[in-house]
This record gives structure tokens, C-alpha cells and sequence, in this order.
């Protein structure tokens, strides 16, 4: 569920518009009023305010934005601006961007439903006319290629079948690969990204019955990217939101704050299933997620943060 | 009689008159079946239909049927079950390149679908499963792309990617170019219209067309053709299934690339076939073809 807080009534685009137009007059930027107004409308409302704010002014919205706001919290707001498939599109970008952030490809490529991948894939190409899968591929090399350009191509079957005995087998090809820590095999690659999400999920319990945990088993001694890559992905196909609150306790660890990843998880799952997501933060830490927030950021990038944590 | 079987096709019409004008003929019969030596075997005073004779007529009577059927079939519902006949039913590999790269996006997009729909896997975990060859890679590839349909095209690239293919095929032995990442990534995620940039770029290089430095590779050569000129490559296909001799493989083609071009580019590929073999397209296929099915074909095909 969303932690997203829309005011009832809500004003319409029209006002709302001309109160940013206000913020943004004068010196300096009425920045609390910014996060009082955006950080409590839906995509279909901040669309409606972008175009009313267009109409009115000439002028677009979000570079107005960028150009008001600096520093951690400008590119919170930047982010949650657009609307959800649109923001996956840019982050998918931005993730490919000189050292290549492989687990946020790899999120957008597990996390979401066929259909709803290959649509940020549509406005991928809309946005960037290139495809995601030929950006990925060219800015990754060896086996981080292979695994991530298979994760973003794939169009897994949506259905509920599975096949028990393949899972069964496919458990064992797993576990045989994995038991040598040869990570990199293409088995591994194969069942990961073409299998459906109901397959996969019976071909780990299957695991899980004969050998163990399978994150487990892919932790080995000596840290392999690799084979971190591939605990990212089965954590995203598995437990999707309890990834997010471990992301989440990593991102407001004591010893530096990581806030691109914050700033993704939460304005990536404000107005999709944040709830639940600080709920499982909760169960794990004992603290509030505003809390460990509220403790590891500062100024108008904590507001804009609590303001969408908040329900 | 024997001019209403052989070839492809069956000439229907001769057929039923024949059979019509012997049906208070017994000896006709007989007669008939002692002249075709080659079809029936004596069995002790009783020549009795050949088991490959029954076969043989059911598969020239079928593929008038095969060709009706296919054609009512929705493309997508077509491409996926060609697919998987692919996988299933040995049928050769390059029947998977050819959808792949031949249709646009949203069709292959659709024939994934479709593939779900009616074998409850996707194409692609079942091409990933079931080809275990060295091109298993480079097919898989080629089935999940979606690739950007747009005109744009970096120049600078295309250049670049047409030397690292270049590379590639001079450093690679024969076997491992089809393994090869960077043609695999070049052939399998690029729009179509920046790998022509980029095939026209190789041979402007190296003075060959790359698909004469892909000698035989398998698949590698088909996904080239198909991506740099489909109606080239079927016209090819077309010259293939209509030699003498084929095999069944070769002549499904015929219906197979009729059905499926007929509503996108058959005048492309007439065109091609004229300015490769120096005949006009229909006429060689009514030379080799029979009776209804060699109607419907034409029709397809177009005046």
C-alpha cells in the first residue's frame, strides 16, 4: 500500500500551479511549500499540474524545478515528478551511466511484471530512442553483460503453472553450479531469466528443501559481485518488498548515508507499497523508518523524504 | 494420372475425373496402380498401396489444406507455432532466424505473446532450453529482442561496431564467431536501421559484404541476410524451395514464406527474385506447383 498523503479536497492543477509559480518568485525558493504541494499529489495529478503550470507560464515545470533546487533534495523531487513509468525509464538510464549501478537494472528488471517491464522498456525507447536492452549491453561486458541484458529482455510467462519436476531438476543444476561457486555458469543465467516468476519461486523452494537457503549458499567467503548480482535478482523475484527494507537499512546505515538509494526507494514506492516495505523495516530494526530518516538526513531533503514516509 | 501427382500439389480436378470415369473399373484401376512401378509393389499377385504412397498423397493433399488453415491463422499465432515446431518437431533453425529478424518488433513482441498463450512458456525459455548447440546464445538473443523501431542512427557508431565486427570475424576461429559477445550484442539488441548503417559501413572497410566473411556459420549468416534485407533472403528461400529435389523441410517454405509476406512485402520480394534469378516469381511457381494449392499460392503471391 501507499504511504502517499493526498489532501481532501484536493485543490486543482490550477491553483496548485500558480502557488509553485508563487514559491519560486523572489529570492530564494519557498521550498516547504514545494514539498507541502508535490510531496501530497498522485502521478495523475502532478501530470495535471505540469500541464497547467506549461499553460499558464510558458514554462516547464521540472526544469523550473531543477533549476530552484540543488543538492539531494532537488533530485528527490526531480525523480518524483514524472510518473511511475517514466521514472523507471530515466533511472534505468541514469543507473547506465559511466560505473554502471547493475543492482537498480537489476531491480527494474525483477521487481516488475512482464508487462509492466516491457512498458518502461516502451518509454525507454520514447524517451532515449535507443532500446534498454541495447544501452545495457553496451555499457556492460562479460558475464554482468550476459546476465543483465537477459534480465531486461526477457517476456517471462505470466502464469501460475509449474512444472514440479523441472523444478526439481533445475534446483539441482543450480545447486551442482553453485556448489562449485562456477557463478558465471550459463545455466544459472538461463533459468534466471527465462523461467516465469512461478517457476522460479518453485525452483527455489525445491532448493530450499534439499540444500538450504540459496542467498545463503551464493554469500561465499571470498565477495563475488557476480554472485551478489545473482542474490539481488532472486531476492527481487522472491521477496520483492523485504529487498527494499533491507536496501532501505543498508541506505541509513550509521557509517554514511546512501542516499541515491533513499531517495529510489521511497519515491519509487510512495505511491505503490511503501507501507509494507516500512513495516518489514521496522520488524528487522525495532525503529521507525521516519525515524532512521529522520536521523540520517537533514534540511529540506528530510522534509521532502518524511513528507512522503508519513501516512 | 502421374501429371496430377509429383511436384507439389495435386491437380484435384484430373484427379476426381479420373477416379470418376474408373468407378465401374476395377481393372483400370489395377492397371493404374501396375503402371506406377515405382509406387506399388506386387505383393504376390495383389499390388497394394505403397505405405509411403498414402503418406506421400496425404502430404500434397495437405499442403492445399496446410496453406488454407495457415492463412485464416492469426501472424502471431502462426510465428509461434512455427517456433515451436522448431523446437519440438526438429524443424531447421532457421525458421526461429527468420521471425526473429524478419518481423517488426510488435510482431515478434506478438508472437511471444502468443507463444504464452498457447504453450504456457515463453519462446524464449523454451529456445534457451532446447537448443544446446552453439548458437543457443545468439538465437536466444535474437527471440527476446525488442528492438527500438526509430530512424535515428549514430553514425559514429555504426562505424565503430562495423570495425569491432570486422575484428571479430578476422581474430575468430570458425566456430566461436556465433559465441562471440560482441556479435551476438551488435546483431541481437541494435535497431535494424543502424545495423545496415553498419553492414554498409563493413563493406565499405573491407571491401566484402560481411556475409560473405560469415562463410557458412550457421545461423550467423541467415540472422544477417534477414536483418540487413528480408526480402533478399526470401527471395533466396524462394529459389531454394522451388529447385528439384528438395526435401519437405525446403518445400514447406513455399507456403510458410507466402503466408507470411503476402501482406508485407511480396512485391519486394518478387523484385528480388527477378533481379537475382532473371524469372518472374509466379511463373516458376506455377510451373512447380499443382492444382488448388498452386491457385492458392498464386493468389497470395499476386499478379
Amino acid at each position: 500500500m501507499a504511504t502517499l498523503t493526498v489532501p481532501e479536497p484536493v485543490p486543482s492543477p490550477v491553483e496548485d500551479a500558480e502557488r509553485l509559480r508563487k514559491a519560486f518568485q523572489g529570492w530564494g525558493t519557498d521550498e516547504k511549500a514545494v514539498i507541502a504541494i508535490l510531496a501530497h499529489r498522485d502521478a495523475a495529478q502532478r501530470k495535471q499540474i505540469r500541464l497547467a503550470y506549461e499553460e499558464l507560464y510558458k514554462e516547464n515545470l521540472i526544469k523550473r524545478l531543477e533549476s530552484e533546487l540543488s543538492g539531494d533534495f532537488e533530485r528527490a523531487v526531480y525523480r518524483w515528478m514524472f510518473d511511475p513509468v517514466e521514472r523507471e525509464a530515466i533511472m534505468a538510464n541514469v543507473a547506465l551511466k559511466k560505473n554502471v549501478d547493475y543492482q537498480v537494472i537489476i531491480e527494474i528488471a525483477c521487481v516488475n511484471s512482464p508487462k509492466e517491464l516491457l512498458v518502461v522498456k516502451q518509454a525507454y525507447h520514447g524517451r532515449y530512442k535507443h532500446s534498454l536492452e541495447e544501452d545495457v549491453a553496451s555499457k556492460t561486458i562479460g558475464d554482468f553483460r550476459k546476465l543483465l541484458v537477459a534480465l531486461v529482455s526477457t517476456y517471462r510467462y505470466d502464469g501460475e503453472e509449474i512444472d514440479t519436476g523441472l523444478a526439481k531438476s533445475e534446483a539441482k543444476i543450480l545447486h551442482d553450479v553453485i556448489e562449485q561457486k562456477i557463478f558465471n555458469d550459463e545455466e544459472i543465467i538461463r533459468i534466471l531469466s527465462t523461467r516465469s516468476k512461478a517457476q522460479l519461486n518453485a525452483t527455489f523452494n525445491c532448493y530450499k528443501d534439499e540444500y538450504g537457503s540459496i542467498t545463503k549458499a551464493l554469500a561465499s567467503e571470498s565477495p563475488n559481485e557476480f554472485a551478489l548480482a545473482l542474490r539481488i535478482a532472486i531476492r527481487c523475484i522472491t521477496s520483492p518488498k523485504k529487498y527494499f527494507a533491507k536496501v532501505l537499512r543498508h541506505a541509513v546505515d550509521k557509517s554514511g548515508t546512501d542516499e541515491d538509494a533513499l531517495t529510489r526507494v521511497i519515491v519509487m514506492h510512495a505511491e505503490k507499497d511503501l507501507k509494507e516495505i516500512k513495516e518489514m523495516f521496522h520488524e528487522r530494526t525495532n525503529v521507525a523508518l521516519e525515524h532512521a530518516v529522520a536521523k540520517q538526513t537533514s534540511g529540506d531533503y528530510k522534509s521532502f523524504l518524511l513528507a512522503l514516509i508519513e501516512d | 494420372m502421374g501429371q496430377g501427382l509429383g511436384g507439389l500439389g495435386v491437380d484435384e480436378e484430373a484427379l476426381v475425373s479420373a477416379l470418376g470415369k474408373w468407378r465401374h473399373q476395377p481393372e483400370k484401376r489395377a492397371q493404374l496402380r501396375k503402371s506406377f512401378a515405382g509406387f506399388f509393389t506386387a505383393d504376390g499377385g495383389f499390388e497394394r498401396f505403397e505405405d509411403d504412397y498414402i503418406h506421400y498423397l496425404k502430404i500434397e493433399f495437405a499442403r492445399f489444406k496446410n496453406i488454407m488453415v495457415l492463412w485464416a491463422m492469426h501472424p502471431w499465432e502462426r510465428d509461434a507455432r512455427w517456433a515451436n515446431d522448431v523446437l519440438h518437431k526438429a524443424h531447421p533453425f532457421d525458421i526461429i532466424v527468420e521471425i526473429a529478424c524478419t518481423r517488426s518488433s510488435e510482431e515478434l513482441l506478438g508472437a511471444r505473446i502468443a507463444y504464452h498463450a498457447l504453450f504456457h512458456r515463453s519462446l524464449e525459455e523454451d529456445v534457451a532450453y532446447h537448443v544446446r548447440e552453439n548458437f543457443s546464445n545468439l538465437l536466444v538473443g535474437l527471440v527476446s529482442a525488442y528492438r527500438y523501431e526509430g530512424d535515428s542512427i549514430n553514425e559514429e557508431m555504426a562505424k565503430s561496431e562495423a570495425k569491432t565486427l570486422g575484428t571479430a570475424i578476422k581474430s575468430a576461429g570458425v566456430r566461436n564467431l556465433v559465441e562471440n559477445g560482441e556479435v551476438i550484442r551488435i546483431l541481437t539488441t541494435r535497431s535494424k536501421p543502424h545495423l545496415r548503417v553498419t553492414f554498409k559501413y563493413y563493406r565499405e572497410m573491407y571491401g566484402k559484404s560481411i556475409e560473405e566473411d560469415l562463410g557458412d556459420e550457421l545461423c550467423l549468416q541467415e540472422t544477417v541476410q534477414c536483418l540487413d534485407s528480408p526480402p533478399k533472403y526470401f527471395s533466396k528461400v524462394m529459389d531454394e524451395t522451388l529447385k528439384d529435389g528438395a526435401d519437405k523441410n525446403t518445400k514447406d517454405a513455399l507456403t510458410r514464406v507466402i503466408v507470411s509476406r503476402a501482406d508485407v512485402d511480396m512485391e519486394e520480394i518478387k523484385a528480388a527474385y527477378h533481379e537475382q534469378y532473371g524469372a518472374q516469381l509466379e511463373d516458376v511457381i506455377a510451373m512447380k506447383t499443382l492444382g488448388n494449392y498452386r491457385d492458392a499460392l498464386l493468389s497470395l503471391v499476386g499478379q
